[in-house]
C-alpha cells in the first residue's frame, strides 16, 4: 500500500503522457484524477496508521548505488513528518488536478499538463518519503524539473521561458548547496541515510571539518549547505526571485507548485534534519534571520504589486519566511503546521485568482478588475476567506499558526528571536494590509475594467466551485483542530521525526511573555486590514497624491521593482558572467592564447619558414656550389674549433645557435 | 567451426575482434552501387557484433579481478611482441559502448550519408576493430599501434563526409593533435621494453618503476591521453573536429574516442606508475577544475549547436579526470560510470544534432525555435537528454557525477567544490540551448521541414535512453562487474601510498 501510494501518481502520468493522444484529453483526466484520488485516500490511511496508531514504516526496496563505502538503497520512510506531508501534497494535487480539468479544458494540451502534474506529485512524494538524503535530492530535483516543464507549459511565450530558465537555474544553485551538504555528509558519516546520519551526530558534535583548506565546525558547515538548498527551493532572500516570475505558468500550477508543496521542501528538509540543525545554533541564528528578512521583505514588495498572482505569489514567499524562521528558532512542529495551514489556505487564493482571471477573460492586473463582487460572488467569498485566514484572523486557520509562531519568536529572548518578532509582526501588518488591498481592488472598488469583459464575467462552473469548496474546508478548520494535536503540549505526535534538544525548546516560555506581545501581531493584522481599507475606499485621493510626491514616487518605485533584485542579478551578476564567457574564456583563452600558441602560431611559422628555405633552391648552380662549399669549411673549422675548444664550451650551444638563427633572419625579412 | 566458437569462451574475445574485419571482407566485393546491400550487410554485422559482445558479459565472472578471455598469439616471438587480448570489469564497458555506438551510427547515417557509401561503411567498421583492439589488447606496444591506428579512419571520417570546407583544417587539426600527442608516448614504450624486455602489460605489471622513471614515463603517457580527454591547453581539435565532423563521426567521437584517454589513464598510467600518478594528481586536479570551469563558461556563448555539446564534452571529460585521480574507488567507478553513461548522453545529442541537421542544414541556434511544434517526439528525447546531460537524478550523469564528487571530495574538498559548480554553468546553458530549440514561436521563414523522427531515428534513441535509465536507476548491474577490477586498480595506488 504505501508503495502504491508513491507510484500511483507515476502511473497515472504515464498513462496521461505517454497514451495521451489514445485516451483524450478526458480520459488522461479520468486516469490521473482517479489515480490521485486513490493515493489520497491512501496518505489518510497512512496518516491514521503512522500518526495516529504511532507505527512507523520503513521499506527498504531496492539497492541502488553500492560503490566501496557509499551505500545507497531505494528506500521509503513513512514517519510523522512524512505522512502529515503526503497527506497535504496528494490531498492539494488532488484538487488541482480535478481544477485543472476544468481550467485547462479548453488547452489543446491537456493530457501533457495532467501528466506533467502528476509526475510532479509522484517527485514529491519521493522528497517526502525517502529515507536517505539521495533519494530525498531525486525527489528535489524532480520537482524542479516539473516545475521548469509546468512554467513553461504555454511554451510560445517568451516570458514564461524566461521565467521557467530562471527558476530552474536559481534552482540548480541551491541543489549546489545540498549537494556539497550531502556529499560533507557522506564523507564525514560514511553513510547518507537518515537514520545513521541522525543518530550518530551527537557524537560528531565540534568535529572540526576542514574544507576548502578553512576549519569548519562539521555540523555548521553540513547544515550551512543544506541550508542553502532550502534557500532555494524555498524561494528565501536571495534565491527568491524565481518565484514571482515563476507565476507565469498556469494557474493550477501556482498553486500546486508554487504555493502549497514544492516551495515548502526547504522547509521540509529543514525540518527534516532538524537532529542535524539542533547542534549548530550559529546556522539556526543565519536560518532565524533569513528567514525574517524573507518574511518582512517579501510583504513589502507585495504591497505595491499589481498582478493579481504576484501579490499572492509573495505573499507566498513572505510566509515562506515565517515558516523557515520558526524552523530556525528550533520550533519544527510550529513551521511544519504553518506549512500544512499554508498549503490550504494559499492553494485556495490561487485557485480563488485563477477563477477571478477566468473571470475576466485572462486579465492579471487588478487594476483592471475591480467590482467582481456581485458578478463572481462565490469566488469572492472563497477569496475572502481565503485572505482572512492568512491575514491570521482570529480563529481561522492562519491565526493558530502564524500566532504561535510570533509567540516563540518573542519568547525566545535571544537577539535573533526579538529580531524575527519585530520583522514578523511587521511582516502581518503588511500582510494584512496587501491582502485587503486584493480583495478590494478586485471585488470591491468600481469597476476598471472594460465594458465587455466586466459583462461576460461569469462564475466558474462546478468543478471548480467544489474545489474552491473543498479548499476553504480545511482553511477554516484545520487550524482548529489540529492545533492540540500537532502543536499542543506534550503531544506526541511528531514521535521521532523532529528533534529538539532541551536547551533549545521555548514552547512553555512562549506561554508567558507580556501579553500585550501576545495580541500585538493580531492586533496589527486588524489595523493593517482596516487601514487598508479605509484608505482605498475613501483615501485615494490621498494614496495618489503620496505616490505622486518626490519620496512617495522613490519608496513605490523601490518596492514596485522588488528591491532592484531583478535589476541587479540580470544586470550586474548575469551579464558579468556573460561578458566572462565571450570576451575572456572564449575571444581571448580559446580563440586567443591558445590558438596563437598552439595552431595558428604553429602553422603561420612553418609556413613562413618553409617559405623562406624555399628560397634557397634557387636553381643556379653557383648558389648550391657556394653552399656546399661554405656549409662544409663551417663544418670542419667547428671540427677544428671542437678539438680545440671542445673542453671550454658545451656543443649544444651550437644547437641553441642554430635554432637562435631561425629568429635572428626572420627579423630581416 | 561455430560450435568451436560456441563451445569454447576464452575465444568470443578473439571473435568479436575479427568480426568487423570479416565484415569489411565482405563489403569490399558488393559493388559500392547497390547501396541497400551494402548497408545491410554493414548494419547486421555491427549489430551482430553486438549481440556477440553482450554476451561477453554474460560469461563475464563478476568475481574475478583479473583478465578474462584471454588468448595469446605469437606475433613477433624472437622480440617477445605477443599478441595478446583480455578484457576486465574496465574495459568490458568500453568494448559494449563501441560495438553499440557503431551499430548506432550506422543505423543514423542511413539517408544523411549519400556519397561514397561503401567507403563510410568500411571506415566505420575498420575503426570498430581497432577501436575493440585498443580496448582489449594487453600488450603496450599494440596497444600503442591500435591507439594511432584510430585516427585514420577518424581523419577520413571526418576530412571526406564532413560538412563544410573548414573540414579538411578540422581534420588535420585533429590529427595532428592526437599525433603530436602521442610522439613521447612511442618513445617512453620503447624506453619500458628496453628495460622490461617486453611490453607484455601482464608482465609490466609486475616490474616496478624507480620513481623518476615513473615521473617522465608517466609525462608522456600524459601529453598523449591528455590530448584525447581532452584537457585544458590541447582541448582545441575537440570543438573545430565536432563542428565539422558528420552526425556518425561525431558520436563515435564524443562516444568512444574521447574515452580513450580515460581508459588509457586507467589502465597504464595507474598502474604502470602509481607514484607518479599520485606526484602529479595535483597538477591533472587544476588542469580539470580549469576545463571544468573554463569549457562550461565558453559553452554559454556560442551559436552552433554542435560546439556548445562538444565544449560540454570537454567539461564532463574533464570532470571524468577529477574522478580518476582521486584515487579511491568510489572516484574510479564513478568515472567509469560517468563514461559511460557520457558515452550515451553526448552521442544521443549528437544525434539530436544531427537530426534537425538532416531537416534543416544548419547548426546555428538562432535559426531554430519551436520545434516542439511540429516534431513532439524530437523534443521529448532532446528533453530527456538535456536533463541527463545536466546530471538530473535518476539519470546515468546524476549516479556517475555524484559519485566522481564522493570520491573526490574525500582527497580535495577545494577541486570537487571547484568542479561541482560545473553543475550550475551546466544547467544555464543547457536549459537554453534546449529552449532555444524547441521553444518559442515556430520560425517558419527558417525551417521548412516539419515531419517529426521516424521509426529508424526513434529506435536508434531507444538502446541510448534504456542505457541512461538503467545507469541513473540501477547501476548495480555495470558496478557489479567492475568492483573487482576497480579494487584491485585502487590496491595498486595504495600500496604505493603507505
Amino acid at each position: 500500500m504505501y508503495l502504491l501510494l508513491v507510484f500511483l501518481p507515476l502511473i497515472g502520468s504515464c498513462c496521461a503522457g505517454l497514451f495521451g493522444r489514445k485516451l483524450g484529453p478526458y480520459g488522461a483526466s479520468c486516469v490521473t484524477v482517479t489515480c490521485l484520488l486513490i493515493t489520497f485516500f491512501l496518505s489518510l490511511f497512512a496518516f491514521y496508521e503512522v500518526s495516529l496508531l504511532g507505527c512507523c514504516v520503513y521499506i527498504k526496496f531496492i539497492p541502488w548505488i553500492n560503490s566501496e563505502l557509499l551505500n545507497v538503497d531505494w528506500g521509503f520512510l513513512f514517519d510523522s513528518l512524512t505522512v502529515v506531508m503526503c497527506c497535504v501534497v496528494t490531498f492539494v494535487s488532488s484538487i488541482v488536478h480535478l481544477y485543472s480539468t476544468e481550467y485547462m479544458a479548453h488547452d489543446p494540451h491537456l493530457p501533457r499538463f495532467m501528466s506533467y502534474l502528476s509526475l510532479f506529485t509522484f517527485f514529491m512524494l519521493i522528497l517526502v518519503t525517502a529515507d536517505n538524503f539521495i533519494q530525498m535530492f531525486v525527489g528535489w530535483e524532480g520537482v524542479g524539473l516539473c516545475s521548469y516543464l509546468l512554467i513553461n507549459f504555454w511554451f510560445t511565450r517568451i516570458q514564461a521561458n524566461k521565467a521557467a530558465i530562471k527558476a530552474m537555474v536559481l534552482n540548480r544553485i541551491g541543489d549546489f548547496g545540498l549537494v556539497i551538504g550531502i556529499l560533507i555528509i557522506f564523507v564525514e558519516y560514511k553513510a547518507v541515510d537518515y537514520a545513521t546520519v541522525f543518530a550518530v551526530t551527537p557524537i560528531l558534535t565540534n568535529k572540526v571539518f576542514s574544507f576548502l583548506s578553512f576549519d569548519f565546525d562539521l555540523t555548521s558547515i553540513i547544515c550551512f549547505f543544506l541550508f542553502i538548498g532550502a534557500v532555494g527551493k524555498s524561494a528565501q532572500l536571495g534565491l527568491h526571485t524565481w518565484l514571482p516570475d515563476a507565476m507565469e505558468g498556469p494557474t493550477p500550477v501556482s498553486a500546486l507548485i508554487h504555493a502549497a508543496t514544492m516551495v515548502t521542501a526547504g522547509v521540509f528538509l529543514i525540518a527534516r534534519t532538524s537532529p542535524l540543525f539542533e547542534y549548530t545554533s550559529s546556522v539556526l541564528s543565519l536560518v532565524t534571520v533569513v528567514g525574517a528578512c524573507t518574511a518582512f521583505f517579501a510583504a513589502t514588495v507585495g504591497l505595491l504589486q499589481n498582478d493579481l498572482k504576484r501579490v499572492i505569489a509573495y505573499s507566498t514567499c513572505s510566509q515562506l519566511g515565517y515558516m523557515v524562521f520558526a524552523c530556525g528558532l528550533s520550533n519544527y512542529s510550529v513551521g511544519v503546521f504553518h506549512l500544512v495551514n499554508h498549503a490550504f489556505f494559499k492553494a485556495l487564493l490561487f485557485l480563488g485568482a485563477g477563477s477571478i482571471i477566468h473571470a475576466v477573460a485572462d486579465e492579471q492586473d487588478m487594476r483592471k478588475m475591480g467590482g467582481l463582487k456581485k458578478l463572481v460572488p462565490f469566488t469572492y467569498s472563497m477569496m475572502v476567506i481565503g485572505s482572512l485566514a492568512l491575514i491570521g484572523f482570529p480563529f481561522l486557520t492562519g491565526f493558530y499558526s502564524k500566532d504561535v509562531i510570533l509567540e516563540v519568536a518573542y519568547g525566545k529572548y535571544t537577539l535573533e528571536g526579538h529580531f524575527s518578532y519585530i520583522l514578523g509582526t511587521m511582516g502581518a501588518f503588511l500582510t494584512a494590509f496587501y491582502s485587503t488591498r486584493l480583495v478590494y481592488l478586485t471585488f470591491l472598488c468600481r469597476p476598471n475594467g472594460y465594458k465587455p469583459v466586466i459583462c461576460k464575467a461569469y462564475d466558474s462552473s462546478y468543478q471548480i466551485c467544489i474545489s474552491l469548496f473543498l479548499l476553504v474546508v480545511p482553511s477554516v478548520l484545520i487550524g482548529f483542530y489540529a492545533k492540540d494535536m500537532i502543536i499542543g503540549f506534550g503531544s506526541d505526535f511528531w514521535g521521532n521525526a523532529m528533534f529538539t534538544t532541551t536547551e533549545n525548546m521555548n514552547r512553555i516560555d512562549s506561554e508567558f511573555i507580556t501579553h500585550i506581545f501576545k495580541i500585538l501581531p493580531v492586533i496589527l493584522s486588524l489595523l493593517g486590514a482596516t487601514l487598508s481599507f479605509l484608505l482605498y475606499s475613501f483615501g485615494s485621493r490621498l494614496l495618489v497624491q503620496l505616490k505622486l510626491s518626490v519620496l512617495g514616487k522613490k519608496i513605490y518605485h523601490f518596492f514596485n521593482k522588488k528591491w532592484f533584485f531583478d535589476k541587479v542579478y540580470n544586470e550586474q551578476i548575469g551579464q558579468f558572467f556573460f561578458t566572462i564567457s565571450y570576451t575572456i574564456t572564449y575571444k581571448v583563452i580559446d580563440r586567443g592564447i591558445i590558438e596563437i600558441f598552439g595552431p595558428m602560431g604553429l602553422s603561420s611559422i612553418i609556413t613562413k619558414k618553409a617559405s623562406y628555405i624555399a628560397k634557397m633552391q634557387t636553381g643556379y648552380l653557383y648558389h648550391y656550389t657556394f653552399l656546399i662549399l661554405t656549409g662544409l669549411t663551417l663544418i670542419l673549422g667547428l671540427r677544428q674549433f671542437w678539438v680545440f675548444a671542445g673542453s671550454l664550451a658545451d656543443f649544444k650551444i651550437f644547437i641553441l645557435f642554430f635554432m637562435l638563427s631561425f629568429f635572428l633572419v626572420n627579423k630581416k625579412t | 567451426m561455430l560450435d568451436f566458437f560456441l563451445l569454447n569462451v576464452t575465444n568470443l574475445l578473439i571473435f568479436v575482434l575479427v568480426l568487423p574485419l570479416i565484415g569489411t571482407f565482405l563489403l569490399l566485393f558488393i559493388p559500392s552501387s547497390n547501396h541497400s546491400l551494402l548497408k545491410s550487410v554493414a548494419l547486421n554485422v555491427s549489430c551482430l557484433l553486438y549481440v556477440v559482445s553482450l554476451f561477453l558479459w554474460v560469461f563475464f565472472n563478476k568475481s574475478i579481478g583479473s583478465f578474462q578471455f584471454v588468448s595469446k598469439l605469437l606475433w613477433i616471438p624472437f622480440l617477445n611482441f605477443n599478441f595478446s587480448l583480455g578484457v576486465d570489469g574496465i574495459s568490458l564497458f568500453f568494448i559494449l559502448l563501441t560495438t553499440l555506438l557503431i551499430f548506432l551510427c550506422i543505423l543514423i547515417s542511413w539517408t544523411s550519408v549519400k556519397s561514397n557509401i561503401k567507403e563510410f561503411l568500411i571506415a566505420f567498421l575498420v575503426m570498430e576493430f581497432f577501436l575493440i583492439g585498443v580496448f582489449s589488447i594487453l600488450d603496450l606496444l599494440l596497444f600503442y599501434i591500435f591507439f594511432e591506428s584510430v585516427l585514420i579512419p577518424m581523419y577520413l571520417i571526418v576530412g571526406v563526409w564532413g560538412s563544410r570546407e573548414r573540414k579538411i583544417r578540422a581534420a588535420y587539426f585533429f590529427f595532428l593533435y592526437t599525433l603530436l600527442g602521442s610522439v613521447l608516448m612511442l618513445l617512453s614504450i620503447l624506453y619500458i621494453y628496453y628495460q622490461v624486455g617486453t611490453t607484455d602489460y601482464e608482465v609490466l605489471l609486475t616490474f616496478v618503476f624507480s620513481t623518476t622513471e615513473q615521473k617522465f614515463l608517466w609525462l608522456s603517457f600524459f601529453g598523449s591521453f591528455a590530448t584525447k580527454v581532452p584537457m585544458v591547453p590541447v582541448h582545441l581539435w575537440l570543438p573545430e573536429a565536432h563542428v565539422e565532423a558528420p552526425t556518425a563521426g561525431s558520436v563515435i567521437l564524443a562516444g568512444v574516442l574521447l574515452k580513450l584517454g580515460t581508459y588509457g589513464f586507467l589502465r597504464f598510467s595507474f598502474p604502470l606508475f602509481p607514484e607518479a600518478s599520485l606526484f602529479f594528481a595535483p597538477i591533472v586536479y587544476l588542469l580539470s577544475i580549469v576545463g571544468i570551469v573554463y569549457t562550461s563558461f565558453t559553452a554559454i556563448r556560442q551559436t552552433d549547436f554542435k560546439r556548445i555539446i562538444a565544449y560540454t564534452s570537454v567539461a564532463h571529460m574533464n570532470l571524468v579526470m577529477v574522478g580518476l585521480f582521486s584515487f579511491n574507488a568510489v572516484g574510479l567507478e564513478g568515472a567509469i560510470l560517468q563514461s559511460l553513461s557520457h558515452g550515451f548522453v553526448a552521442s544521443a545529442l549528437f544525434l539530436i544534432i544531427g537530426i534537425v541537421y538532416e531537416r534543416h542544414h544548419t547548426r546555428m541556434v538562432k535559426y531554430y525555435g519551436g520545434l516542439v511544434h511540429t516534431m513532439p517526439l524530437y523534443t521529448f528525447i532532446f528533453l530527456f537528454f538535456t536533463m541527463s546531460n545536466i546530471g538530473l537524478p535518476g539519470t546515468g550523469s546524476f549516479v556517475g557525477e555524484f559519485l566522481i564528487l564522493a570520491g573526490s571530495f574525500k582527497t580535495n574538498t577545494s577541486a570537487t567544490f571547484i568542479s561541482a559548480t560545473g553543475m550550475i554553468i551546466g544547467g544555464c546553458y543547457s536549459l537554453w540551448l534546449f529552449n532555444r530549440i524547441s521553444y518559442g514561436n515556430l520560425k517558419i521563414q527558417y525551417l521548412k521541414d516539419y515531419i517529426d523522427i521516424n521509426k529508424r531515428e526513434a529506435f536508434t534513441f531507444l538502446p541510448l535512453i534504456v542505457g541512461t535509465l538503467v545507469i541513473g536507476l540501477y547501476p548495480e548491474v555495470f558496478l557489479n562487474s567492475m568492483h573487482m577490477s576497480v579494487n584491485m586498480l585502487v590496491e595498486i595506488t595504495h600500496i604505493c601510498k603507505l
